[in-house]
């Protein structure tokens, strides 16, 4: 345990799909400030892990701290009684499955492995709609318009938010019309625009060529000075991963299979295993 | 972006809307029941009916992306709200004649008699107004288990609920207070409406529906352009990247379905008003898949489109495809085609036409003031190219 | 004794009339195992097999006018999906719903401009319409005779599905669309073959339904239809015997909701008419929205999780 204060703790999560455990008793502390790698082969459990954190999936059994509350929790006796057998079974006896728009508005903020921008929208507006959750109009102040003051700061930060990001110059156009790697950047900028405490990035460098990876990595640094915040982030590109990341932790079959800083992770046997024997689809 | 474009575009539609509204009044008193444009008062008073349930239907079929079919329903509760609260008290007896009313108030015939001319327009207000409460109470309660169903199951769920509202309307054991079966009549409807002045009298037949539409509508066209819309949108585009944003799913349904009802039933009231009757069997799926085709004519998602679907709609099936039915339509006499019935089988072709081959509507998602300023760029650089 | 001889004939009924939903259903629920759409149209093409029976009848001899029918309205089933659901194939689900709902439309304005609105009376049937005697009560013989056949048409279907070529493909596009396509699977046909499977149930079980009705109006396919629909989702989407099942539920309890007033006048519960019968119509859809609340893939459907 380091001296920081710590912000995200995973606490024996398993989460099973029928017969199949995606994953299986995940431990991980994220101190504030870091920018901690979840890597693996495909199929390791990674997105699934990010799924349980955020709140689209209630887990078979475990628990998720966030910023010193507990905000997920599940025991084998709720809804998945009958799969969870395995280990630490009936130490959690509360049951807390909170939708994702909650832990959103708790301070955690991701980004989709598969690009989810909003097609029908402008940029400007995908950005907008994510200060949404930060309004304190209720539904007949903002349609009788008891709320321009709270829209125009709103706008006023979007549209600096957008020029922190090197968007400003497209706001106005589709978001679906943008080049691959910048619709990512605008899934970033979106994100941040819920004030997140903590960040989540599935996949943010997946299909960039080597040039657009190094901007991004650049771009992730640039947001964690900027922002004050802490990031969690799932990637293939080890380049990117062994660059900023503070911590490594990584998967393998569901399973934890080895943490460490970079220097660890790159010399440890087991990931190499892991890596290579998972010949074909390891890295893209 | 509220910068001085924006003021200047509201207030070109305020103005707009408002010489509209004044132009209906005009034509409420040049145009007289026997001239052959009357079908135009006709069409303006059923079309703000349609048009509002229809911009009703696409605020959540267009713009949340719940694909529901239980327009009809909400729309009988409005009527018959409207008409249960605006019966006079003379009238009850006559109305009610096989059971032993239960609601015996007025709202128009209380306040009426309290404040004269303006207590029943409060009435009438009052009546519209709990007319749409009904109907956004029923929502509410139906939209807890139903709006966490998907797409076809939502469908066939609200068309179910529909249903069942429709039978408990016409069941004889609530006969005391929704007449069973039978109709309901002799309420204040809109040809009752008149000011008079000195020596002349203003007919106010047409106005008042289309201003019940008129200011609903602008209500639900701000609703859209606030934040809450633009939520809606989200939701309607990926909900899971909404939901991930924050916005929680079903909170934001909820208040989509409540509102969309709310005006349903609204609609449903100055149906009520415009016919002079209010009766269940009325209110079938028929009626929601038209309102339905009225929004996919215009445009699913653009409002001005479902405005101009409905009004297409009801000019088309009430006045201009009438000839079809009665023997002549165009010029040709063919009594044996042209028979009751035609109007309709062409028009569901038309329908069928637009929904396979058009499938965007008249309107796409755009609006009106959208689609104008594109034609007004085209004829400029058709212009600038004729220019060189 | 009294209460038993007062019910019987209304589950009697409830059977027969569960039956011929359970011809339409099985129509719903092939078409949305396969192409994932409510099939609104389906309701009304029952009534159009219906009135062509009326109209063939008048003028040409049963054994030819049956099968006549058949034919025509397999061939409407056909023409329908080929004309107005096969160009939708690439657009979003809401598109192909608005236009079964823009055919059904259709349908129901094509029967009102034909038969004017007015009630058209049902040809009598030699023999499945005779009035026979069962368990001491007088009924018609097509309220015997319905179950069965139903029975004996699911098993042939079911036969079929598991033991031939285009069967298999059926089950195979039903599990996975795009894959069955890329495994050259000729989607169209099978598509089609559901549809005339489909329609050929539905003209049957028109036969059946409106042989023991007074008439046929434009309007007549629309609540049977739906109701085979709920009897489809309460089986299970996508599930044959579930349909049936869910059919044969949805029959005998309207059935008895119908006669409830009856039955309990006559079990002393109650001492006059409450009108339950009104709720015979709208019972359907309590069950429905039961159903998905608490068990959204039916009875016997299988459970899908939506990937993030």
């Amino acid at each position: 345990m380091s001296e920081k204060k710590n912000i995200l703790r995973v606490e024996n999560v398993t989460m099973q799909f029928g017969g199949v455990v995606a994953v299986d008793n995940l431990n991980m502390e994220i101190n504030e400030g870091e920018i901690v790698a979840l890597i693996g082969p495909n199929g390791a459990g990674k997105t699934t892990a990010f799924n349980v954190i955020t709140g689209v999936y209630a887990p078979s059994n475990g628990r998720v701290w966030f910023d010193g509350e507990c905000i997920v929790e599940n025991h084998p006796q709720g809804k998945m009684k009958k799969l969870y057998k395995g280990e630490h079974n009936g130490e959690y006896t509360h049951v807390k499955e909170p939708t994702p728009d909650r832990i959103t508005a708790l301070g955690m903020a991701r980004t989709f492995q598969n690009i989810r921008l909003w097609k029908s929208m402008t940029v400007f507006d995908n950005v907008l709609i994510a200060k949404h959750m930060r309004r304190s109009s209720n539904v007949f102040s903002a349609t009788f318009r008891g709320n321009l003051k709270e829209e125009a700061a709103q706008r006023r930060e979007v549209a600096e938010l957008l020029e922190l990001v090197g968007l400003s110059d497209v706001k106005d156009e589709l978001s679906t019309s943008l080049p691959y790697g910048k619709q990512r950047r605008l899934e970033i900028a979106r994100a941040l625009a819920t004030h997140p405490k903590l960040l989540l990035l599935d996949e943010p460098a997946a299909g960039m060529n080597p040039q657009e990876t190094l901007e991004l990595t650049e771009f992730i640094g640039q947001i964690r000075e900027k922002f004050q915040i802490t990031i969690l982030l799932i990637e293939h590109h080890m380049d990117l991963v062994m660059d900023i990341s503070d911590r490594i932790y990584v998967l393998d079959f569901g399973k934890l299979i080895a943490h460490g800083v970079p220097e660890e992770i790159q010399n440890n046997e087991r990931v190499i295993d892991a890596y290579l024997g998972v010949s074909d689809d390891a890295e893209d | 972006m509220l910068n001085k474009k924006d003021n200047k575009k509201s207030f070109i539609s305020f103005v707009l809307v408002a010489l509209f509204l004044v132009l209906v009044i005009v034509l409420d008193q040049v145009i007289k029941p026997t001239d052959k444009m009357s079908m135009l008062l006709t069409v303006l008073q059923k079309g703000s009916v349609y048009a509002l349930a229809a911009v009703s239907m696409n605020l959540l079929n267009g713009f949340t992306g719940l694909f529901s079919l239980g327009h009809a329903g909400f729309m009988l509760v409005g009527a018959y709200t409207y008409a249960i609260f605006s019966i006079p008290a003379a009238a009850r007896d006559t109305v009610y004649q096989y059971y032993d009313a239960v609601i015996r108030i007025s709202f128009p015939e209380v306040f009426g008699n309290a404040m004269g001319g303006f207590g029943t327009v409060l009435g009438v207000t009052l009546s519209v107004i709990m007319a749409g409460l009904a109907a956004a109470l029923l929502a509410f309660l139906i939209g807890l288990p139903v709006l966490r169903l998907k797409s076809d199951y939502l469908a066939i769920a609200t068309l179910g609920f529909a249903e069942i509202i429709r039978a408990v309307f016409q069941w004889s054991k609530l006969g005391p207070v929704t007449n069973g079966s039978n109709l309901l009549k002799s309420f204040t409807r809109t040809s009752s409406f008149r000011l008079t002045i000195g020596d002349t009298t203003i007919t106010l037949a047409t106005f008042v529906p289309v201003l019940i539409a008129t200011i609903s509508i602008i209500v639900i066209v701000l609703l859209v352009n606030s934040t809450y819309g633009r939520a809606f949108k989200a939701i309607r585009d990926d909900e899971v990247a909404a939901e991930a944003m924050g916005i929680g799913l079903a909170k934001h349904k909820m208040i989509s379905f409540v509102i969309s009802s709310f005006f349903a039933g609204v609609s449903g009231a100055t149906m009520a008003m415009v016919l002079s009757i209010a009766q269940a069997s009325n209110f079938k799926a028929a009626m929601t898949y038209e309102i339905l085709l009225m929004v996919v004519l215009g445009g699913i998602g653009s409002i001005t489109g479902s405005i101009i679907g409905s009004l297409l709609f009801v000019a088309s099936s009430e006045w201009w495809l009438r000839g079809l039915d009665s023997g002549t339509f165009l010029g040709i006499n063919a009594p044996t085609i042209f028979r009751n019935g035609f109007r309709l089988v062409v028009f569901s072709v038309i329908i069928m036409i637009v929904v396979l081959f058009f499938r965007k509507g008249i309107m796409g998602d755009r609006e009106l003031p959208e689609v104008i300023a594109g034609w007004k760029r085209k004829i400029a650089k058709k212009k600038e190219v004729a220019s060189k | 004794m009294n209460v038993m001889h007062t019910v019987l004939p209304y589950i009697i009924s409830g059977i027969s009339v569960g039956g011929q939903y359970a011809l339409i259903a099985i129509g719903y629920t092939m078409v949305y195992g396969i192409l994932r759409l409510i099939n609104f149209a389906h309701g009304d093409v029952f009534m159009v097999a219906g009135l062509m029976m009326v109209y063939m009848a008048a003028s040409l001899p049963l054994y030819i006018a049956i099968p006549l029918m058949i034919l025509l309205t397999v061939l409407l089933g056909f023409a329908i999906e080929r004309v107005a659901y096969k160009p939708l194939r690439t657009a979003p689900r809401m598109s192909v719903m608005i236009s079964a709902i823009g055919v059904s439309y259709l349908l129901q304005n094509l029967a009102l401009y034909i038969t004017g609105g007015l009630n058209k009376n049902y040809p009598a049937i030699p023999w499945i319409s005779d009035r026979i005697t069962v368990l001491g009560m007088e009924t018609t013989r097509v309220t015997v005779i319905t179950p069965f056949l139903t029975i004996a048409l699911v098993v042939a279907l079911v036969l079929l599905i598991n033991h031939t070529k285009i069967g298999m493909a059926m089950r195979a596009v039903s599990v996975d669309f795009d894959t069955a396509q890329l495994m050259g699977i000729k989607i169209n046909s099978v598509i089609s073959a559901t549809f005339i499977i489909g329609t050929f149930l539905a003209a049957i079980g028109s036969m059946l339904f409106f042989t023991s009705f007074p008439g046929i109006v434009p309007t007549s396919g629309g609540m049977p239809g739906l109701k085979a629909f709920v009897a489809a989702v309460f089986g299970g989407i996508g599930s044959i015997p579930g349909a049936v099942i869910g059919a044969f539920i949805i029959g005998i309890c309207e059935s008895i909701i119908k006669g409830l007033d009856t039955i309990l006048i006559v079990s002393g519960s109650i001492t006059e008419q409450v009108g339950f019968a009104t709720f015979s119509d709208a019972f359907t859809f309590v069950l429905l929205i039961v159903i998905l609340v608490f068990k959204p893939t039916g009875l016997f459907g299988e459970k899908t999780t939506d990937k993030v």
